[in-house]
C-alpha cells in the first residue's frame, strides 16, 4: 500500500445491514432451497441456488466479518471437494450400473401431506453443482476478506482508517 | 485377468493401508498380487500353449472405442509367468530385505504392487492403446520406487531422470500406435496380426514406436536411466530394471515384428541400435566396480541382443528370442538378489573390497554361479542353450547387415563373458590383503535365488522342457518357429564354435583386466549419458526461463487485451468479407430492448475511460446487469437470474480486491493515451463478436437443435426446464468438467494471494514470476480467472 488515497472499508459493525441480515438470512436460503428443488422443472439449478446461498454469505461478511471467519457453516476446499465427488460418483455410478456416463432417472413416489413427487438422480448432481459454487464464494471471501491479507506488522484497522 | 488386476490394485490399497503396522511383512501380504497372476498361468497354461487364447473384454469409453480387453496367448503367458513367478520370489525376498522400521514401508509396498499390477496388464492387454496405459502406469509406478529413498538427492534425480526419458518415450509410443491404428485400421494386437504394414506413414510410426521401446527397454543412446536407477533397493533392480519393466520394450518389438516384415528401417533400427547397445553395455560393464552397475550396464547389454533378436523377424530367432528372454529374467533377477544379499551381509558392493564370500556362503555361491555361467552362456546351462540359438538364427538369417550383426553379437557375447567372470571374481575370489565383514544371510533371503537356479539347470539339461512353452509363444509370432527344435547339444556346427569364440575370447579378455581398465580409463571422456542428459535437461530449462520471460511480462492488460484480440477480431477480420445479414434481421423487438441497449453500452465505455477503480467496478456490474435485463425481456429467467447473481457476487469479490489497490487509475498523460487505447480495442472487440455473430447465424447449414432439445427434455431428461435439463442431463459431462475447474481456479486464486502475502511478510521462497508479479500489476482491474469462468459457464 505505498499510495495511500482512500480505502473501502468491510466489515465495519452496522446496525442497519446487521439487521436487515438477521430479517433476511432464513429466508434467503429457503429461496436457495426452493430454487435448487424445484429447479429441473421450473427456473431455478444447483448453479442458481448456489450463487443465492453464495450471496447471503456475501452480507453476512459484509455486516459482520469476525462471525463469518469464526463460524463459517463450511470450508470452502471441504465444499469444493464434495462437490465434485458428488457430481463425479453420480456419474461414474450411472456407468457402473451399466448406463452411459451421468445417464439419470427418476422415481415418483407418494409422500404424506406433500402428494406425489417425482425425484430425479439429477437432483444428486445438481447438489455437487451447488457445493461447489457455495465452496468457490466461500473460499474466495475467506481469502481476499481475510486479515492476514495486508503489509506485515500493519493490522487490518490501521489500514482501513 | 480382470480378476488378476483387481487383485493387484486390493493388494496395493491394502499394503498402503495396513503397511504401517505390519513392518517388512507386509511384503508378504502384497506377495499374495503376484500369486494371483500365478495361479491364473496355472489354470489357463493348459489351453493357452494349445493355442487358445483367452481373451476377454470390457465396455470403458465406447465413444473413442477404447476398451479393457485382454488377450493371453502363449507369448503373454510366457511374460505373465515371469511377471508373477518372479515377482512372488522378489516380494519373498524383499521380506527379509529391509529393515522392519524403514520409513515409507507401506508407501514403497504399495507402489511395487502397483507395479507389478501394471506390468501384468502390460502384457495381457490387447487394445493398443490400452497397451500405452499400462506402460505409462509401469513409467509412472517405477519413478516412485526409485525415488523409494527420498533423502536422497541423487535416488531423487535418478528418479526423474528415468521419469522423464521413459515418459518421453511413452509419448513416442502413442504417436507411434495411433500412426499404426490410423493406418492399418487395427485397433488391437489381434487385428494386426496376419497383417503386413508397408508404406511411408508406417515407417514413421515404426521409427516412432521403437523409440519407445528403446527408452524402455535402455538402449542406446536412451540408456543412461537404467544405471542410474541402480539407486533404487534391490528388489526393484531385480524385478523391474533386469526381469520385467525393461523387458516391455522387448516384448513391444516382439509382438510388432511379425506386422513389420515388410518396413526395412524398422529391421535396420532395432539390430543396428541393439548390437551397438550390447557392444557399449559390455564395454562399460567391463569398468564397473560396483556389483549392481555391473549388473546394470550388463543388462543394457542383454536387452540389445534381445531387441537385436527379435527386431530381425525370422522364425528362428523368435524361438531363440523367446528362451533368451525367459533365460534372461531367471539368471539376472537371481544375479541382482545375490548382490543385494552381499550388500546386507558385508555392507558393501565394491568389487575390490569383497573377499573370500565363496567359503563363507557356499550354497549361495553355487547359485550364483549357475546363474553366472548360464548369462555367459556356457554349456549346459539354459543361457547356452538360448544364445546357441541366437548365434545361429543370426547365421540363417538373410539381410544387409547380417554379418555386421553377427560379429557383434559373438563380440558383445565375449564381453559378457568378461564381465560375468569380473562379477564372479569380485564377488566371491579370494582377494589377497582384503578382510570382509560377514554376517550370515537367512534362508528366506537367500532362498529366492536358489529357486531360481533350479529351471536354470533343468531347463538347460533337457530343452524339450523349454519347448513346451517356447514354442507356443514363438509360434504365435510366426507358426514355424515351432518347428525350430532346442537343444543342449547342436553337435559341432559352425555357431557353436562361434560360442566358444565368445567365451574363449571373454576369459581373455578377463585375464586381461587390468591394461583394459587402463585403456578404458584413458579412453573415457569424462562424460557419460547421465551426464548428457542432465546437461540437455538444464539447458532445455534455461531455455524455457528465457522464454517465459518474454511471452510473460507480468501485466494482466497485456495478456488479457492479445488474448482477447487474436480470438475475436482476428477471426473477425477473416470473414467480415463474406458476411450476408440474414433475411429475417431485425434491428430491435421492443423500445425496452434499445434503451437497455443504449444504456448497456454507455456503461461498457465508462468503464474502459473510468478514473477511479471504484467506479469502473461498478460501471461492469452495470454492463452485467444490463444483460439481465435483455434475458428477462427475452423471456429466458434462468439465464437472466443467473446473471445477475453472478454480477452481485462479483462486485462483492471486486471490492475486497479493490482494498488493496489504489483508489485511482495512474494519472497523466499517459492514462489518456491508455484511455484512447482501451476504448478502441473494446470497440473493436465489440463489432468483431457482432460480425461473427451474424455470420454464424446466416452461415447455418445444420438443423438448429434447440427444437429437438426441447422437445425431448421430458420424455428423456425427467425435467421441464429445459435449461437445467441440459446442465445436469444433455451436456452433464461439460458441467462436470465446468465445476472441477471453477474449484481448481478458485485453489490457484487461493494459492497465489497466499504467495503474494507470505511475499509481502519478507518470507523468501521460490515464487513463479507471474505470482510474484501480480500484485504489482499497474492498471488492470484484478484476477479475472474466476468471474470470466463463471460467466462462460452458464
Amino acid at each position: 500500500m505505498s499510495e495511500p488515497g482512500r480505502q473501502v472499508s468491510i466489515g465495519e459493525p452496522s446496525v442497519v445491514l446487521d439487521v436487515v441480515y438477521r430479517l433476511l438470512f432464513q429466508t434467503v436460503i429457503l429461496i436457495a432451497l426452493y430454487l435448487h428443488l424445484a429447479g429441473h422443472n421450473q427456473p431455478g439449478g444447483g448453479f442458481i441456488a448456489g450463487l443465492v446461498v453464495g450471496a447471503a454469505f456475501v452480507l453476512r461478511f459484509i455486516t459482520a466479518r469476525p462471525q463469518f471467519a469464526s463460524r463459517r457453516p463450511i470450508r470452502g476446499e471441504v465444499a469444493i471437494g464434495t462437490g465434485i465427488l458428488l457430481a463425479g460418483g453420480m456419474g461414474i455410478t450411472s456407468l457402473v450400473l451399466g448406463n452411459s456416463l451421468l445417464e439419470h432417472h427418476a422415481w415418483e413416489f407418494e409422500l404424506a401431506v406433500v402428494g406425489k413427487v417425482k425425484a430425479t438422480s439429477a437432483l444428486v448432481f445438481d447438489t455437487g453443482v451447488l457445493l461447489v459454487v457455495i465452496g468457490v464464494v466461500v473460499l474466495v471471501l475467506d481469502v481476499l476478506g481475510s486479515e492476514g491479507d495486508q503489509p506485515a506488522g500493519v493490522r487490518d484497522e490501521e489500514v482501513t482508517r | 485377468m480382470i480378476v488378476v488386476l483387481l487383485a493387484h490394485v486390493v493388494g496395493a490399497a491394502l499394503a498402503g493401508a495396513l503397511g504401517p503396522r505390519l513392518g517388512r511383512h507386509v511384503f508378504l501380504l502384497a506377495g499374495l498380487a503376484p500369486l494371483t497372476t500365478v495361479g491364473y498361468v496355472a489354470i489357463n497354461a493348459g489351453d493357452v500353449l494349445d493355442g487358445e487364447a483367452q481373451a476377454e473384454s470390457y465396455r470403458w469409453v465406447p465413444g473413442l472405442g477404447l476398451e479393457f480387453s485382454f488377450r493371453v496367448d502363449a507369448l503373454s503367458l510366457v511374460m505373465l509367468s515371469l511377471v508373477g513367478g518372479i515377482g512372488v520370489l522378489v516380494f519373498v525376498y524383499a521380506s527379509r530385505y529391509f529393515h522392519g522400521d524403514e520409513a515409507g514401508l507401506h508407501r514403497f509396498a504399495a507402489f511395487f504392487t502397483a507395479f507389478a499390477g501394471a506390468m501384468t496388464g502390460l502384457v495381457s492387454a490387447d487394445d493398443l492403446l490400452l497397451v500405452f496405459i499400462f506402460w505409462e502406469l509401469t513409467s509412472v509406478t517405477s519413478y516412485g520406487l526409485i525415488g523409494f529413498n527420498d533423502r536422497s538427492a541423487q535416488a531423487r534425480a535418478s528418479a526423474v531422470q528415468a521419469l522423464i526419458i521413459t515418459g518421453a518415450g511413452g509419448l513416442a509410443l502413442l504417436a507411434g500406435l495411433l500412426l499404426i491404428q490410423i493406418e492399418s485400421g487395427a485397433r488391437s494386437f489381434s487385428e494386426l496380426e496376419g497383417m503386413q504394414l508397408s508404406g511411408t506413414v508406417i515407417t514413421w510410426a515404426a521409427v516412432l514406436v521403437l523409440i519407445g521401446a528403446f527408452t524402455k527397454s535402455a538402449q542406446a543412446p536412451f540408456h543412461g536411466w537404467l544405471p542410474g536407477a541402480m539407486a533404487a533397493p534391490t528388489p526393484v533392480s531385480s524385478y523391474l530394471h533386469s526381469a520385467t519393466m525393461v523387458k516391455a520394450g522387448v516384448f513391444l518389438v516382439a509382438r510388432l515384428s511379425p506386422a513389420m516384415k515388410e518396413v526395412d528401417t524398422w529391421r535396420f533400427l532395432a539390430v543396428t541400435v541393439g548390437v551397438l547397445t550390447m557392444l557399449w553395455g559390455g564395454y562399460r560393464a567391463l569398468r564397473q566396480t560396483d556389483l549392481k552397475l555391473l549388473l546394470a550396464y550388463g543388462t543394457v547389454s542383454q536387452l540389445g541382443m534381445l531387441i537385436a533378436t527379435f527386431g530381425v523377424g525370422k522364425d528362428k530367432l523368435y524361438t531363440a528370442g523367446v528362451a533368451m528372454l525367459v533365460a534372461h529374467a531367471l539368471f539376472k533377477a537371481a544375479l541382482f538378489m545375490i548382490v543385494g544379499v552381499i550388500d546386507h551381509s558385508t555392507h558393501t558392493r565394491q568389487i575390490h573390497e569383497l573377499s573370500g564370500l565363496a567359503r563363507k556362503m557356499p550354497l549361495a555361491t553355487a547359485a550364483t554361479a549357475v546363474a553366472a555361467l548360464s548369462m555367459m552362456g556356457m554349456i549346459p546351462f539354459f543361457g547356452f542353450v538360448a544364445k546357441e540359438f541366437v548365434i545361429s538364427g543370426f547365421l540363417a538369417a538373410n539381410f544387409a547387415l547380417i554379418d555386421w550383426a553377427t560379429a557383434g553379437i559373438v563380440v558383445g557375447s565375449a564381453l559378457t563373458t568378461a564381465y560375468t567372470l569380473r562379477f564372479l571374481w569380485g564377488a566371491f575370489a579370494d582377494k589377497p590383503g582384503v578382510e570382509t565383514d560377514f554376517h550370515a544371510p537367512d534362508a528366506a533371503f537367500v532362498g529366492p535365488t536358489i529357486l531360481l537356479a533350479v529351471p536354470t539347470v533343468f531347463l538347460g539339461l533337457f530343452p524339450s522342457l523349454a519347448e513346451e512353452f517356447v514354442h507356443p509363444a514363438a509360434a504365435v509370432l510366426e507358426a514355424s518357429a515351432a518347428e525350430v527344435q532346442l537343444k543342449l547339444w547342436p553337435g559341432f556346427v559352425f555357431a557353436l564354435g562361434l560360442s566358444a569364440i565368445a567365451i574363449t575370447g571373454g576369459a581373455i579378455l578377463f585375464a586381461f583386466r587390468r591394461p583394459i581398465e587402463r585403456v578404458q580409463e584413458r579412453l573415457a571422456l569424462g562424460i557419460d549419458a547421465a551426464g548428457i542428459f542432465q546437461a540437455m535437461l538444464s539447458g532445455f530449462l534455461r531455455w524455457a526461463a528465457n522464454v517465459t520471460g518474454i511471452v510473460q511480462s507480468g501485466s494482466l492488460p497485456a495478456y488479457l487485451g492479445i488474448i482477447i484480440v487474436a480470438a475475436v477480431a482476428i477471426p473477425a477480420v477473416t470473414i467480415v468479407g463474406d458476411v450476408t445479414t440474414p433475411d429475417d434481421l431485425v434491428a430491435a423487438e421492443s423500445w425496452l430492448q434499445v434503451v437497455i441497449v443504449v444504456a448497456t453500452m454507455a456503461a461498457a465505455a465508462g468503464v474502459t475511460v473510468a478514473r477511479r477503480r471504484f467506479g469502473a467496478v461498478l460501471m461492469l456490474g452495470a454492463v452485467g446487469y444490463g444483460v439481465a435485463a435483455l434475458y428477462v425481456v427475452q423471456g429466458a429467467p434462468d439465464l437472466a437470474m443467473t446473471q445477475l447473481l453472478v454480477e452481485t457476487v462479483i462486485i462483492a469479490f471486486f471490492v475486497l480486491v479493490l482494498r488493496h489497490l489504489p483508489d485511482r487509475f495512474e494519472q497523466g498523460p499517459s492514462f489518456t493515451q491508455a484511455r484512447v487505447f482501451r476504448l478502441a480495442v473494446s470497440g473493436l472487440v465489440g463489432i468483431a463478436v457482432m460480425i461473427i455473430m451474424l455470420a454464424s447465424v446466416s452461415e447455418r447449414t445444420e438443423v438448429p437443435v434447440d427444437a429437438e432439445i426441447a422437445a425431448r427434455s421430458l420424455p428423456e431428461g425427467d425435467g421441464s426446464n429445459i435449461v437445467n435439463v441440459i446442465l445436469v442431463d444433455f451436456r452433464g459431462f461439460d458441467t462436470l468438467g465446468e465445476i472441477v475447474v471453477l474449484g481448481v481456479a478458485a485453489l490457484g486464486v487461493v494459492g497465489l494471494v497466499r504467495t503474494g502475502r507470505r511475499e509481502r511478510a519478507g518470507i523468501t521462497e521460490p515464487v513463479t514470476p507471474i505470482a510474484a508479479s501480480q500484485p504489482t500489476d499497474r492498471t488492470g482491474p484484478t484476477d479475472p480467472t474466476t468471474p470470466t469462468r463463471e460467466q462462460t459457464s452458464v
